[in-house]
C-alpha cells in the first residue's frame, strides 16, 4: 500500500485526470500548491515595483493505492503530465502505514479499493 | 464678432447632454473589458482587460489622425476624404443641421470607434499575441471601422440612400460581430478548445461589466439624436425596455433549455437587448422596442448555443451578441419603423422600400466587415506572427506579454532594487 504523490502543471491537469480515469484508478485527492523546481524565475512588475518569482503555481495529486495500482499510478501521472520541458513535475511514492475508510471503518486494502471494485 | 453670429446655432442643452454622452460611451470600453475578463480563465483576466484598454489608446489616435476623415468628410459614397484628417476644420463650429460644437461630435463618434475596435478583441482572447494586436487594432479602426461608419453614419451610400441606423447597427455592431468571426477563423481556435471545458472565471465581473455596458449604453443610444430632441428621448427610453425584454425572454429561453435561468446568460442578454435597440432606437415606438427585445433574443441564443458545439473558437460569441442582435435589429427597421416615431414608415405601414433599403445594409455591411478583416488578418499575419508558442498559451498571456498577474498573492516574491538586483536565473536545464 503506497501512497503516490504527484506534482504537475496546473495546464496538464484534464490530461493526468484522463490518463489515471483510464487506468482504472479512481480514489484521488487534489490541490493548488506553489513549488520551486527547475524552471526560470519570472520577474513582474507592478508600478515600479519588481519583483523576481520564483514560485510557480502546480497541482498535486494524492493517492492511495494497493501494491497492484502503483506502477499504473505512476505511469499515469507521467504520461498525462509530460510536456517535455522543465517543469513537468514529480512523483513521489511513500509506504503507507494504516488506512481507514470513515464510512464503514474498512482498513488499508478495503479502504483503498473503490466502493464497486473487488 | 462675425464668430459669434456662427456660434449662435451652439444650443447649450444639447451641447451639454453631448458631453455627458460621450463620457457615458467611453465609459463602454473598461466595462467591456470588465466583461470580457471576467469570461475567460484567470491566466488571461489582465491581457483580455487590456485589450480593451488598448482600443482606446490606438483607435483614439487613428480617429483623430485619418479614422474621423475617412468616416464623415464628404469623399465618394464608399469612403470619405481628407477634408478633415489631423482634426483639420474640427472646431467650435457645427456641422450643417447640427447643434453641437464640431469639436463634440468628433469627440462622441470617436468614442463609438473605440468600443467597436475592443468588440473584436472578443475574438481573439486567451492567444493573439498583444503586439498583434496594437497593429491589427489601428488597422481596422481606420480601415473597417472608417469605412462603414462612412456608410452607415456619414455621407456614405446606405445613409445616404434611406437607410436607416439610428446608433451604429452597420458599423459597430454588425461590422465587429462579422469581424469577429473572420478574426476567429484566421487567428485559429485556443490549443485547449474542444478538449477541456473552458470556464468563465468570475461571473460577478461579467454581470458587473454588463451592467456597466448598459448603463454606458444611454450615453451611446440616447447621445445618437446628437441632442435634446425627440429621437434621443425615444432611444433613451427604448434603452430601457429592449434589453429588459430581452432579459425576460432569454430567462425563459435558459429555463426551458437547462431548467435553470443563469447568470452569464443574463448578462449576455442585456448586450443583445442594448445592440438589437441600437440602430432602431430612434425610429421604433415603445412597445415595438419591448418586442424586438424578445425577438432579438431568439436568433442569439441560438447562435450562442450552437457555436460551441462547432470547431469556430469565435470566444466572446461576438458575431451572436453584436452581428446577429444588430442585423436583427436592421431589419426590424424595415418592418415596424413608423413616421409618427421618427422614422420612415417600414413594411407593416405600408413601405416595403424601406425594408429594401435595410437589407441592403444587412447584406453589404457583413460582406465587407467579414471580407476586408480576413483579408487585413492574412495579411498582418504574413508580416507577425499573431499568436506565439503552445506552451506560452499555457502559462497564460498575462504573464507572457504584461509580465503580471490579475491575482498576484506576493508570497514568494522577491522585491528587485538597484541594491539588490534581479539574480541571473540558473536553470537547472535549458527550458528549450
Amino acid at each position: 500500500m503506497k501512497l503516490v504523490i504527484g506534482i504537475v502543471r496546473p495546464e496538464k491537469t484534464n490530461d493526468v485526470l484522463e490518463a489515471l480515469y483510464r487506468a482504472e484508478v479512481r480514489g484521488i485527492s487534489m490541490s493548488r500548491v506553489q513549488g520551486h523546481g527547475g524552471e526560470l524565475d519570472r520577474v513582474e512588475t507592478y508600478r515600479g515595483t519588481t519583483v523576481q518569482v520564483g514560485l510557480s503555481e502546480k497541482m498535486r495529486f494524492e493517492v492511495a493505492v494497493s501494491d497492484d495500482f502503483v506502477q499504473p499510478t505512476i505511469d499515469a501521472l507521467c504520461d498525462g503530465g509530460r510536456t517535455g520541458q522543465v517543469g513537468d513535475g514529480k512523483v513521489f511514492v511513500v509506504p503507507l502505514e494504516r488506512a481507514v475508510r470513515i464510512r464503514t471503518g474498512e482498513t488499508d486494502q478495503g479502504a483503498v479499493t473503490p466502493v464497486g471494485a473487488s | 464678432m462675425e464668430a459669434l453670429t456662427t456660434l449662435a446655432k451652439v444650443d447649450t442643452g444639447d451641447t451639454a447632454w453631448m458631453l455627458a454622452a460621450t463620457a457615458l460611451v467611453l465609459l463602454m470600453t473598461p466595462a467591456l473589458g470588465l466583461f470580457y475578463a471576467g469570461l475567460v480563465r484567470s491566466k488571461n483576466t489582465l491581457n483580455t482587460f487590456m485589450m480593451s484598454i488598448a482600443a482606446i489608446a490606438v483607435a483614439t489616435v487613428t480617429w483623430a489622425l485619418i479614422g474621423y476623415s475617412f468616416a464623415f468628410s464628404e469623399g465618394n459614397d464608399i469612403i470619405g476624404g481628407f477634408d478633415y484628417a489631423f482634426l483639420k476644420d474640427v472646431n467650435f463650429e457645427p456641422l450643417p443641421g447640427q447643434t453641437i460644437p464640431h469639436l463634440v461630435f468628433f469627440a462622441f463618434q470617436a468614442t463609438f470607434c473605440i468600443i467597436t475596435t475592443a468588440l473584436v478583441s472578443g475574438a481573439v482572447v486567451e492567444r493573439m499575441r498583444f503586439p498583434a494586436f496594437l497593429v491589427f487594432a489601428a488597422l481596422w479602426s481606420v480601415l473597417v471601422y472608417g469605412v462603414l461608419a462612412h456608410w452607415g453614419f456619414g455621407p456614405g451610400w446606405l445613409f445616404n440612400g434611406g437607410t436607416l441606423d439610428f446608433a451604429g447597427g452597420i458599423a459597430v455592431e454588425m461590422a465587429s460581430g462579422f469581424s469577429a468571426l473572420a478574426a476567429a477563423l484566421v487567428v485559429g481556435a485556443r490549443k485547449d478548445y474542444g478538449r477541456q471545458a473552458l470556464l468563465p472565471h468570475n461571473t460577478v465581473y461579467v454581470l458587473l461589466g454588463a451592467g456597466l455596458l448598459w448603463f454606458g449604453w444611454f450615453g451611446f443610444n440616447g447621445g445618437s439624436g446628437f441632442g435634446t430632441g425627440t429621437n434621443s428621448q425615444l432611444a433613451f427610453t427604448n434603452t430601457l425596455l429592449c434589453p429588459a425584454a430581452c432579459l425576460l425572454m432569454w430567462f425563459l429561453l435558459d429555463a426551458l433549455r437547462g431548467r435553470r435561468v443563469t447568470a452569464v446568460g443574463a448578462a449576455t442578454a442585456i448586450i443583445v437587448g442594448c445592440v438589437g435597440i441600437t440602430p432602431a432606437g430612434g425610429f421604433v415606438s415603445p412597445g415595438y422596442a419591448l418586442l424586438l427585445g424578445a425577438l432579438v433574443a431568439l436568433p442569439c441564443y441560438g447562435l450562442i448555443a450552437y457555436r460551441t458545439r462547432t470547431r469556430v473558437d469565435e470566444t466572446l460569441d461576438v458575431l451572436a451578441a453584436h452581428g446577429i442582435a444588430g442585423f436583427t435589429g436592421i431589419l426590424f427597421i424595415g418592418f415596424f419603423a413608423q413616421v409618427d416615431w421618427g422614422g420612415a414608415d417600414g413594411l407593416f405601414y405600408g413601405n416595403a422600400e424601406q425594408l429594401w433599403d435595410q437589407v441592403k445594409a444587412a447584406v453589404a455591411a457583413p460582406a465587407y466587415a467579414f471580407g476586408a478583416t480576413y483579408l487585413l488578418l492574412r495579411v498582418l499575419g504574413a508580416l507577425m506572427p499573431l499568436r506565439g508558442p503552445e506552451r506560452d498559451e499555457a502559462q497564460g498571456m498575462d504573464v507572457i506579454h504584461h509580465g503580471e498577474e490579475a491575482y498576484a498573492s506576493g508570497e514568494g516574491a522577491i522585491l528587485v532594487s538597484e541594491s539588490t538586483p534581479a539574480k541571473t536565473p540558473v536553470p537547472v536545464a535549458d527550458p528549450g
